[in-house]
Formats: C-alpha cells, structure tokens, sequence
C-alpha cells in the first residue's frame, strides 16, 4: 500500500512551506487585511515565479504538465500560511472550469495566461443569502449574452475574467466572460476577512462564452475545488494546532505552564485528532481528484466537511488557549479564525456539503 | 498515491488467501462473523481453529518462529489480518496470552521457562490472562495494592484483582504486585507469573451495566509463586508492565458494533414522523458526520499501513481509533434506538436482531470508552506522547506509597 504523498510531492511541499515562511506570508495577509490592497501583489509574483500556478494546466497550455497531487500539496502550504492571493480562485477554479471545459478556444485564450499569472480568474457563482441551486440561480444566458448579479466573489474585483453560473433554458452551466467586456459593474464587498477582497459583479448583457450546459457539471467543478480547498483549510487548521500549543508550553498560570493541565492537554489531543481525520480523508479526496476516481463526489464531500470541521475546531480553540490575547487584534489567532469562515463559505455551507455527501452515498450505494 | 501492495506484499497476500481458502470458510457477507453458542463451545473450536494455524505456520506472526511463531513483518501481520477477516474463523480468548503474556515472557522469562511456557500459548494449547487493574487501581494502574512478601525463594500474594477477561478458563496469569509500599508508587512493584490453579486463588464473574459477565474479579489469599517466577527484578514490575500496556492498547483498537452502514441502512427503510428517516435533515447531519469519521480513521489506517510498509513507524493510529470510534458507536447505537420512537425502550431478546444490535452498542460502548485506557487517559497519551505537552503535576510524586492520600477507597 503506497497511501502517501511521493518524495518528489514532499519535497515540493517542503519548498513551499519554507518559501512562504521566508516570505512573511502570514505577516502580509495581516497587511491585506489593515491595508487598501485587494491582495498582495508582490507574493503573487513571486507565488507565480515559483510556478505554482503552472502546476496542473498541461504543457500544451504553457503549464508545467505535474498532477494534482503537487497541487494539493501547494494548497497546504498556501493555508497554513494564510497567503492572501487569488490563487484559489484563479486554480482550483476558474483553470479548471476553462480546463474541463467545452471550448477549446477558450483554453487557447486563457490557459497560457492563466499559468504565467498574467490572468486572474474569478468563479461567480453565489447570488443571495441561501446556497445556489439548479432552481434558484437567476442569472441567465441567452444567444451569447449573460445577464444577472453575483455575489461574494472571491477576487471579484481583481479578477480578469469571470467563469459564471447561469441558466440557459435546459439547466445552468458555466459560461466565461472577460472582465474587459461591456455591460460589467464591479464592487468590492465587506468581508469579515478583508485578506481576501470579495465583490458583487453585474452583467448586463455581457457576451460571453458556454464552457458546460449542465448543473452536473457546475457540482463537478465544486467537487474538484473541494479537495484542493479542503488541504488549504487543513493547512490552516494545523497552524492553529501548533500555535496554540506553543503558546500554551510557554505560558505559565498557578505557577505552571498552561500546557500542563489536562484542560489544555485535552483540547490539544482533540484538536490533534480532528486534524488526522481531516488529513486522512483530505489524502482520499486527492486520490480521487488525481485518478478521475467514479468515488470524487462522495471523497470530495468528505475532505471538505471533515476540514471544515478541524479548521472550526483549531481556529476557535486557538483564541480559547490564548485567553485574553487570542481576542486582540495584534495577536495571529483572528487572522486564522476569519480565513477558516472565509473557506468555509467560499465553495458553499457544511450543511449543504454534509447534504451532498448523504445523497452521493444514496447514489452510489458505494460503501 | 496508491492502494496497491508491492509485489512482495502481494506474493505474502495470495498465500495468505489461499492457505485460508483451504483451510476456513469464506463470510457471506460483512457481517457474518463467527459466533460461538457457548463459552465452552466457544473455547473448544478456538483451540481446534489455532492448532490448524500453527500447523500451517500462521500462528502468532509477530513471534520467533523457534517459540511457533512466524516472524513476520508488521505488514505482514496487517495483510494477515486484512485476508483472515474475509473468512468465517473462530476468534478471542488467546489475544491477551499472545498478544501481553507472551511478549514480555520473551522479554524477562529464562530460556527454560520459555521453551516450556511460549509453545503451548503459539498453538493455543494454555490460555493466560493479566492480573494488573484494581479496585483502587485503573487508569492510575501503578497505584495497586496486592501485597508480594518473600520468604528465603518463595512469595506471598494477598489481595484482589479486577477486570480480568478469562480468569475462569486461564492457565497462567501475568500479575503485578506491590512488594515495597515504604517508596515510591513506580517504584515498588515486582511482577510475576503465576498458575491460575495455585491455591488461594479464587475468581468471582462481575455482572456488567449489560447484565452479561466478561470479567472477573480474582481474590489472592496467601498463594504462594516461586521467586523462579518474577519477571524482572524485584522493585522493576512497573518498567515490566508497561511492555504490555502499549500491546494491551494496540489490542484493543476498533470498537465493534454498529457503523455508519448500520445506520445509513436504517435510515433508509425506517419510518420517521410520517416520512422515511433519511429525509430527515437532522438525521442526514448525523449520518453524514458519522461517514466522515468512519472514513478519516479507515484512511489513517491505510496511511499507517503505508508507513509500515516502507519500513516507517506509524502514527498514533490505535489511540485515535479506540477515542473516535467508542464515541462513535456510542452515538450511533443511541441513533438506533432513538430511530424506535417511544419503542426504543423496549428490549429485544433475539439474538442476531437489528434491534438488538443497537441494545448491545448503547451498553458496550460506554465500557468500551474505559476499557485498555479510557479517553481521558489516550487523550494524555496524545498530548504527551505525540504533541510533547507536559505531564500533568501529581499530588502523590516522591511520596513512600503508602503515605499517598486514598480518600479511604
């Protein structure tokens, strides 16, 4: 049984995580969140330099041609650092809606672009306060125009194209539309992660091109993102673990270091335990991602609530361990504990996923 | 990223099978395990199943093959156990003897002893069992009280064991036992082996919260063991006992009983408030996060046989389990009987009976949440042993033991 990443996908991982240390990734999501930038340019080039952006679109395209094992292994490293770029909107799914798509103009058009980061993608797909469905979706499609308001796009308003969830009469399928067409309005959003800019984007009219037909094929694309944003939240959830107990070995409370009361020592062990389940059915959801496996839906849906799970898990216990300094602003802890809402909401609610893992299992009766 | 063996795994994999193929019957289906119709019935068709391993060279894997044994590899073992649990073979009663006992005889026993003791634990000829928990003494285990006193090369025992699985049909035992109460609690101890049939032994069934008797307690008055049978030094039985504490919990591992499938297929065909259950979002919440953790331990296992098999030390996987899946089972078992309405109260006598399926979860996992080390005491393990937290302070460190406060129990 070889149920592990390889050498070569550790070694990736280990230089990713020593880049983004060097790089002060947490410290400059900070600045995104105090500044006016939507995200941080700087470590964006240097993110695509490193060719990480390149890593799954095939050579043809311009990409390096590696598999998505070596993205999930970024994506990690990109979570537990906080990095505050577009890389999950532009990667895990505006790529790979282009990828997987219909049109092979369109992959000749961006894909280039899309690896060297010269273009930045956007996945809008939210339109109220409820979760999207083939039913409710109102943005529509109609002879190669696309009319309609989405909200809470990630990167919406840095975005240089769109990849849109509209209706067109038979279902709701996945349209592209570049951010240089007519009839686009874009605000930026408030957000309770301000280290990751979100806006609402209106079309009236724009043209735009069909990449699927099918909301089949829209759930396809949020399962692929799922695995892929479920390792960024396990990154994240084992940065909270390790702080927290760092700070808990260095703390002393009735002359003892905090870390010595059981408490302490129970919410560590419990944290540690919601991490490795997480990390274990994060590993299946990549085995499933890489091999085109008939089990994605069911592994995708349970990476991402099991690291939805954790991240909640360490993000909150993380303030709780410590104490008072965990609540200011000048202490790391929020920063994680907003990304870990951030994710949750971004590819849709723990409930709806925790839906959809019941009903795949109905379906595939597989178990 | 693979579920494959390597060729050597699989080459050990197809003899595995096929020496089971020939020799055992193959299950129907997941859940058609063996079951014995009594203890005795039970013990006999044990016995009879290990003689055929051991004639077939699959006894007792891990151990050297001059004792019965195999000296397979730990993936080999974990293949073994992959292969055996696809086919209808009897089961219990040898683990502790195998899996403790024997162990920690190669450890401190003499060449003679073991050449006497270990082969007939191999083909399941003698039973054992482990005489470590107390009244006084469970999760705080170096705090037992039974009393060794020497006299020229022979001991004296007196006091009372607990919790002892198989005391009734043993043959030997593995004891601990406190020879010096004037230092410290660790410090003391002096362990043994010694013949269930020693006078002054005598062993009571305790009634369970199930109404069924798995354990015992066994009361020791003046049974006398030869100092030829100390394992280790006098004063070393905690260093001893900690050999077979690591095994015990490696042992103990996945809670059986009702799963995620148990409850996913009740859901689906049982009736809830005028709907089927599984319509049910409340329950579908449930289900869904009973998946999850069903899955992350089954895939922590496969990183952990992966680990194994380039040659790794795996992760704290057992401890894990053991947590994850007695509260699990805990949930689901009162999932099953909620699943009932008001019904849910009534028992079910028959045997094999969905219902009481659920009956026999909602006893057992509160015991199997204690049992081999209870959560509170893996979770130390984890934040200690894993995270590298400190110990806990104790209120009883350097004190002679018997100056330690007991609250009169």
């Amino acid at each position: 049984m070889n149920f592990e990443f390889s050498a070569d996908q550790m070694q990736l991982k280990d230089i990713a995580r020593k880049f983004l240390e060097k790089e002060e990734s947490v410290k400059r999501a900070r600045n995104v969140l105090e500044g006016e930038a939507p995200y941080d340019e700087d470590l964006w080039a240097q993110i695509i330099e490193m060719g990480f952006t390149a890593t799954a679109i095939p050579e043809e395209y311009g990409g390096l041609g590696l598999g998505y094992l070596e993205l999930c292994v970024i994506a990690e490293e990109l979570g537990r650092s906080l990095a505050p770029t577009p890389f999950s909107s532009s990667v895990y799914l505006a790529t790979e809606a282009i990828l997987h798509g219909n049109d092979d103009s369109a992959k000749q058009a961006f894909l280039p672009g899309l690896a060297t980061g010269d273009k930045i993608g956007a996945f809008a797909h939210s339109e109220s306060n409820t979760s999207p469905t083939e039913n409710n979706i109102a943005c529509t499609y109609k002879d190669g125009n696309l009319s309609g308001t989405k909200i809470a796009v990630v990167d919406g308003d840095i975005a240089d194209f769109y990849v849109v969830s509209a209706q067109n009469g038979s279902s709701v399928g996945l349209y592209l539309v570049d951010g240089s067409s007519s009839g686009i309005e874009v605000n930026q959003q408030p957000t309770l992660d301000p280290s990751r800019s979100h806006a609402s984007v209106s079309f009236d009219n724009a043209p735009c091109t069909e990449l699927k037909s099918d909301w089949s094929d829209v759930l396809n694309l949020l399962d692929r993102a799922a695995v892929l944003f479920s390792f960024e939240q396990l990154g994240g959830a084992e940065a909270c673990m390790d702080m927290a107990k760092e700070y808990a070995m260095g703390r002393y409370a009735f002359g003892r270091s905090i870390a010595s009361f059981q408490a302490i020592k129970h919410k560590l062990a419990d944290m540690f335990i919601a991490v490795e389940l997480a990390r274990s059915n994060c590993y299946y959801g990549a085995w499933a991602l890489s091999t085109d496996a008939p089990e994605l839906p069911t592994a995708a849906a349970t990476a991402r609530v099991s690291a939805s799970q954790a991240y909640h898990e360490c993000s909150k216990e993380n303030i709780q361990t410590h104490g008072g300094m965990g609540f200011t602003w000048e202490f790391d802890c929020h920063l994680y504990y907003r990304r870990c809402r951030q994710l949750a909401a971004n590819i849709g609610s723990q409930a709806v996923w925790k839906d959809k893992l019941i009903s795949s299992l109905e379906r595939a009766n597989q178990i | 990223m693979d579920f494959n063996d390597t060729p050597e795994e699989a080459k050990f994999r197809k003899e595995a099978y096929d020496w089971l193929k020939d020799n055992a019957p193959l299950k129907e289906g997941p859940k058609d395990s063996w079951r014995a119709s009594s203890e005795e019935e039970g013990l006999k068709e044990v016995k009879k199943w290990q003689k055929k391993l051991h004639e077939g060279g699959w006894a007792c894997l891990h151990w050297p093959k001059e004792y019965g044994g195999r000296e397979s590899t730990p993936i080999e073992r974990v293949i073994w156990g992959q292969e055996v649990s696809k086919f209808k073979v009897p089961g219990g009663y040898l683990e502790i003897g195998q899996g403790m006992a024997g162990p920690v005889m190669m450890m401190y026993a003499t060449e003679e002893q073991k050449e006497r003791y270990l082969p007939p634990l191999a083909t399941g000829e003698e039973i054992w069992c482990q005489l470590f928990s107390e009244p006084a003494a469970g999760s705080d285990v170096a705090g037992i009280k039974t009393k060794a006193e020497l006299d020229g090369d022979t001991w004296t025992i007196n006091g009372q064991k607990v919790w002892t699985s198989g005391a009734h049909f043993s043959d030997y035992g593995i004891l601990v036992t406190r020879s010096d109460p004037t230092v410290a609690k660790h410090k003391g101890l002096t362990f043994f082996f010694v013949d269930m049939k020693s006078p002054g032994i005598e062993v009571k069934p305790i009634k369970q919260i199930s109404g069924g008797a798995n354990f015992n307690e066994v009361y020791f008055t003046d049974v006398k063991i030869p100092d030829s049978q100390r394992l280790g030094a006098i004063g070393d039985g905690w260093k001893v006992s900690l050999t077979t504490l690591m095994n015990e919990r490696l042992a103990v591992g996945d809670a059986s009983g009702p799963d995620f499938e148990e409850a996913f297929s009740l859901a689906r065909g049982q009736d809830l408030n005028g709907k089927l259950a599984i319509e049910n979002d409340a329950v579908r919440e449930k289900l869904a996060d009973w998946y999850c953790q069903q899955s992350g331990l089954k895939y922590a296992k496969y990183r952990n046989i992966s680990a194994l098999s380039r040659g790794e030390t795996p992760g704290p996987q057992s401890s894990i389990t053991k947590i994850v899946s007695g509260n699990k089972l805990q949930e689901i078992a009162n999932f099953g009987l909620d699943m009932l309405d008001s019904a849910g109260i009534l028992r079910s006598d028959e045997e094999g009976a969905e219902q009481s399926m659920y009956q026999y979860g909602f006893y057992g996992a509160a015991g199997i949440r204690i049992a081999g080390g209870t959560d509170e005491i893996l979770k130390n393990i984890i934040s200690e042993q894993v995270l590298g937290m400190p110990q806990d302070m104790r209120a009883d460190k350097g004190l002679p033991f018997n100056e330690i406060p007991t609250g009169n129990k």
